[in-house]
């Protein structure tokens, strides 16, 4: 196995070992017979490398084939697709490797190999992700120096140095092309879907929504402030804004159509810069109000901040919001209309209290004002973990009955009990707080920050925030959800502050997370385009014109990195010459400064003539090795040896050599 | 190009390189990663193809390396004769202090077995060229090779070196008359056959006199065989080209050959003489190799 075009059992196994270790992060995403089949169609190769272990010939090879691939089909559904298209190029690997013998065959498991880094990296983007990203192109490109090794390499892992060089002079030509080639809004076939299922607020909400939401620790996005963050109370994070109820949930308005709305924005702006994961929804999110349209997007008629495309990946955007303001303080009687439909029937008792507050009340506002004193002294509770309602009559359930519940519980049916006393009304779902790290200029919002809060419109003044929650909790407001729930509900991780060495140790690591974050996988189509426009280069061929010139530059000093002279002149040939003539010095023979070696040479055998053999010899040896001239074959290493044993009488004078 | 000198350094302007079967499949699979990455609006896998774009790069760089300052030289082959295969010893030195690998030699889409060079020492390859005609032989143009590190792509440098093999002329084979003894030089013209003392028997060959026949093995059935008789040995012989008449000129150089090693074989003294010089009688290797050089490069 070891002649030309055969890969070397050693060589194998490192390519076997490599290939295992790629695999290692899709292992609990396969199914098991598939890793199964994957393992045991690797050990037995190994089987046949080392114990000559008999190998499948050509037709079982293709039953195995069909029948592996059909598993797949069967396993998923589907062969298309990210994770189908996983677990094919897997068995196919898998099976590439029953007839992995030439050099060819080793090429292609590699080449899979890099697929498989790359599906990995579709899966999940962290940080850890980058760093798979670099071992596993350093490990492949190590495997395919072994295997390209003509004689066969019994010692596969010496070019590991070798690999991780190219990896490092990799890297300039990687960064320009990452940040000036360029990038193309994708899907360009369909849409990619699955493979990212991410927790995030959904365009309805049905009461437990939320709650669920909250038990995720996950990060929904991060936040600079160009001038620090405002007071905590106006940490509200607008996003999807419902406003119909069919019964049970309340919904996302039908087509999110329109544009902005008449806000009158009193006081400052805060500008701010958020960093928001990809949740694979149109919606953005800002702080309440928005006061202008995000870039690339705009704001919908409910000053819902709306992407133009999904948010599939990390994506950066800077906002202005005016935290006072006064919202269409006149709404058309239709659209007034709207915001107080409610279905004809269901929540009977709701209903009827919300008849009695309208009937008892002179202006909408104070209907408000008995909306909150019942959440107020009405005895309720705010949990993260409420006990269930029966679902057609839930807000009944929650107001007269368990009085227990979470935000989507009390947002939702306070907007239907001021819908049913004829007060516009409806649903704002987002977040609410947000985490500073310490010693960091940004905050931290997460999946447990999420909450649900109403609007309701008064005559002159507008959209108004109510937020019932608050009104029941207001520890919710001030300190969190940790501290708003009783302390032995679960909360995530990170929602507890605690404090703690390890608490400083995370915040130590999220920062890191929020540098990649905004660095490397925020960078996509649309920053390309701002960093352009920075540059002041909006025309094509300008941009092309940049890339080229900085690939030049990059390409250009890798290759002086690589082609330049490492070792220094004089060469050893020089250097080891060079204690010869040391010797001949202080024997009292220096070498003129415009005397050639070979001239040296015959006056130093002439002055020394029982050492004439020797000293010949040094000098034909070095000017071959040296000049490329002349006869013999002495290495540098005999050159070395016959200096170093060359005696000569110290001190005494030399025969003075005879004068033509 | 014409022809160069005896050691030749691969420089700059001499190297070529060009990806491989191998690096056209690379390419293939970057190409088809970044179409994942856009599709999937992957930040890491668009920094995935970018990398492998860079190693593709330093792949290329490396192989180039590999080839660069390596000095090529060769002191020619040892004779062979037409029909054989010449072999030259090439030594490839290495004088940038950079160990190179699986450096190899390519003559008309063959390619040698690859060899290393360690940092400032030598590696060798035997080229093989097929020696069809007498004469000088020179390999013509061949390519120095190399797929390290990744085989990604492959480098190469065009040589057309000034290195020779002499080519024997092709002996004539099967069975050939002894010389005849045309000068007189000593006793018994025949090749060593003198006809004092009874010697042994060999198979008649066409033109062996008569009055040796032993024509007693013939009346009992036998084949034709002649008497040998040790001579004044060793006696000098001539291998004249004049005494083939009749022959073609490359059927008198084959004779002539088979003759000369057929001599040295059995220890003979033997000079040579050819149209435009002749060659004292003499022995052993030198004078063989003489009286074939003589001969390999005898413009007929």
């Amino acid at each position: 196995m070891s002649g030309p075009d055969r890969v070397h059992p050693r060589t194998l196994e490192a390519l076997l070992l490599v290939l295992g270790l790629v695999l290692v992060p899709h292992a609990l995403r396969l199914p098991l017979w598939v890793i199964g089949t994957v393992v045991a169609l690797g050990l037995w190769r190994l089987g046949v490398a080392r114990r000559g272990w008999p190998v499948p010939g050509r037709w079982s090879r293709r039953v195995l084939t069909a029948g592996l691939v059909a598993g797949v089909g069967l396993s998923y559904g589907t062969i298309m697709g990210l994770e189908a298209g996983l677990g094919v190029i897997c068995v196919m690997g898998a099976l590439k490797l029953t007839e992995l013998r030439s050099l060819r065959d080793a090429v292609v498991l590699i080449l899979l190999g890099f697929f498989l880094v790359a599906a990995q990296l579709l899966f999940d983007q962290s940080l850890a992700s980058g760093a798979y990203l670099f071992a596993g192109a350093w490990g492949l490109t190590a495997v395919l120096i072994a295997v390209h090794r003509s004689a066969g390499e019994p010692r596969p892992w010496r070019y590991g140095g070798l690999a991780g060089a190219m990896v490092a002079q990799a890297i300039p030509i990687a960064a320009v092309l990452f940040v000036l080639f360029p990038r193309i809004d994708g899907p360009l076939l369909g849409s990619p879907g699955g493979g990212s299922a991410r927790t995030g607020l959904d365009d309805h909400m049905d009461p437990g929504a939320i709650s669920r939401l909250s038990r995720s620790g996950e990060v929904a996005f991060r936040v600079t402030f160009e001038d620090g963050p405002p007071s905590p109370s106006l940490w509200y994070w607008r996003g999807p804004v419902l406003t119909r109820y069919d019964g049970r949930a309340w919904l996302a308005p039908e087509r999110r159509s329109g544009s902005g709305a008449r806000a009158r924005n009193t006081g400052r702006a805060v500008a701010y810069r958020v960093m928001l994961e990809p949740h694979h929804r149109h919606w953005l999110f800002a702080l309440d109000l928005p006061g202008s349209s995000p870039p690339e997007g705009r704001l919908d008629r409910t000053l819902t901040p709306l992407a133009e495309s999904r948010v599939r990946q990390l994506r950066g955007y800077e906002m202005r919001s005016f935290p006072q303001f006064r919202l269409e303080p006149r709404l058309a009687s239709e659209r007034r209309e709207r915001y107080r439909a409610l279905p004809e029937s269901g929540h009977p008792q709701a209903r009827e209290l919300a008849r009695s507050w309208a009937e008892g009340a002179e202006s909408p506002a104070e209907v408000v004002e008995k909306g909150l004193e019942l959440f107020r002294e009405g005895g309720f509770r705010y949990t993260l973990t409420p006990p269930q309602s029966p679902g057609k009559n839930w807000i009944d359930g929650f107001l007269f009955d368990t009085r227990a519940g979470f935000c989507g519980h009390f947002a939702g049916s306070f907007a239907f009990l001021m819908r049913a006393a004829g007060v516009p009304a409806r649903v704002v779902t987002g977040y609410l707080g947000g985490d500073m790290p310490p010693d960091e200029d940004y905050m931290v919002v997460r999946q447990s920050d999420a909450h649900a809060w109403t609007e309701v419109w008064l005559p002159e003044q507008g959209w108004r925030r109510i937020d019932p929650t608050v009104t029941v909790s207001p520890a919710r407001l001030e300190q969190g959800l940790a501290e708003a729930v009783p302390n032995e509900e679960p909360v995530p991780d990170r929602a507890r502050s605690d404090g703690g060495l390890w608490q400083g140790v995370r915040w130590r690591v999220d920062a890191l997370v929020t540098a990649w974050n905004r660095w490397v996988l925020a960078y996509g189509p649309g920053q390309q385009r701002q960093l352009l426009q920075r540059l002041g280069l909006e025309r094509w061929p300008e941009m092309v014109t940049l890339l080229a010139g900085a690939l030049g530059v990059a390409g250009g000093s890798v290759a002086l990195w690589v082609l330049a002279r490492r070792r220094p002149w004089p060469d050893p040939p020089a250097r080891i010459y060079a204690r010869f003539e040391r010797k001949l010095a202080r024997a009292g023979l220096p070498r003129a400064p415009t005397e050639g070696p070979e001239a040296f040479g015959e006056r130093a055998a002439a002055a020394f003539p029982q050492r004439a053999h020797t000293i010949r010899a040094i000098t034909a040896a070095y000017t071959r090795l040296r000049y490329g001239v002349g006869e013999g074959s002495a290495s540098l290493a005999q050159l070395r040896r016959w200096i170093a044993r060359l005696r000569l009488p110290r001190g005494t004078s030399p025969r003075e050599p005879d004068s033509p | 190009m014409g022809r160069q000198g005896r050691a030749v350094r691969l420089d700059y302007p001499r190297i070529y390189i060009l990806p491989s079967r191998a690096g056209l499949g690379f390419a293939a699979t970057v190409v088809t990663l970044w179409l994942i990455a856009v599709n999937y609006s992957s930040s890491l896998a668009h920094l995935l193809a970018f990398l492998l774009v860079g190693i593709g790069f330093a792949a290329m760089l490396h192989t180039f390396r590999n080839l660069l300052g390596i000095t090529v030289a060769s002191g020619g082959a040892p004779p062979v004769h037409a029909g054989g295969t010449a072999r030259f010893r090439v030594g490839l030195s290495e004088g940038a202090g950079r160990s190179r690998k699986d450096l190899g030699l390519v003559r008309m889409g063959a390619a040698s077995a690859a060899a290393d060079v360690p940092a400032w020492g030598e590696g060798w390859l035997d080229l093989e060229v097929p020696a069809a005609h007498r004469g000088r032989l020179r390999p013509g143009r061949l390519a120095v090779a190399t797929p390290f590190p990744t085989g990604l792509f492959r480098a190469w440098s065009w040589l057309e070196p000034d290195w020779a093999c002499l080519v024997y002329p092709r002996p004539e084979t099967g069975p050939v008359p002894a010389p005849e003894d045309v000068a007189g030089v000593g006793r018994g013209g025949r090749f060593g056959e003198g006809d004092e003392d009874f010697r042994g028997l060999r198979r008649y060959q066409a033109g062996d006199s008569p009055r040796h026949v032993a024509w007693r093995l013939v009346a009992r059935g036998q084949d034709l065989h002649t008497k040998q008789f040790a001579g004044q040995a060793p006696s000098r012989i001539w291998l004249d080209w004049h005494a083939l008449p009749g022959m073609g000129a490359e059927a008198r150089i084959a004779r002539l050959t088979r003759w000369i090693l057929d001599a040295e074989r059995v220890g003979r003294i033997y000079g040579l003489r050819l149209p435009a010089e002749a060659i004292l009688p003499g022995q052993g290797a030198a004078h063989r190799h003489r009286c074939l050089e003589a001969l390999a490069l005898l413009e007929t």
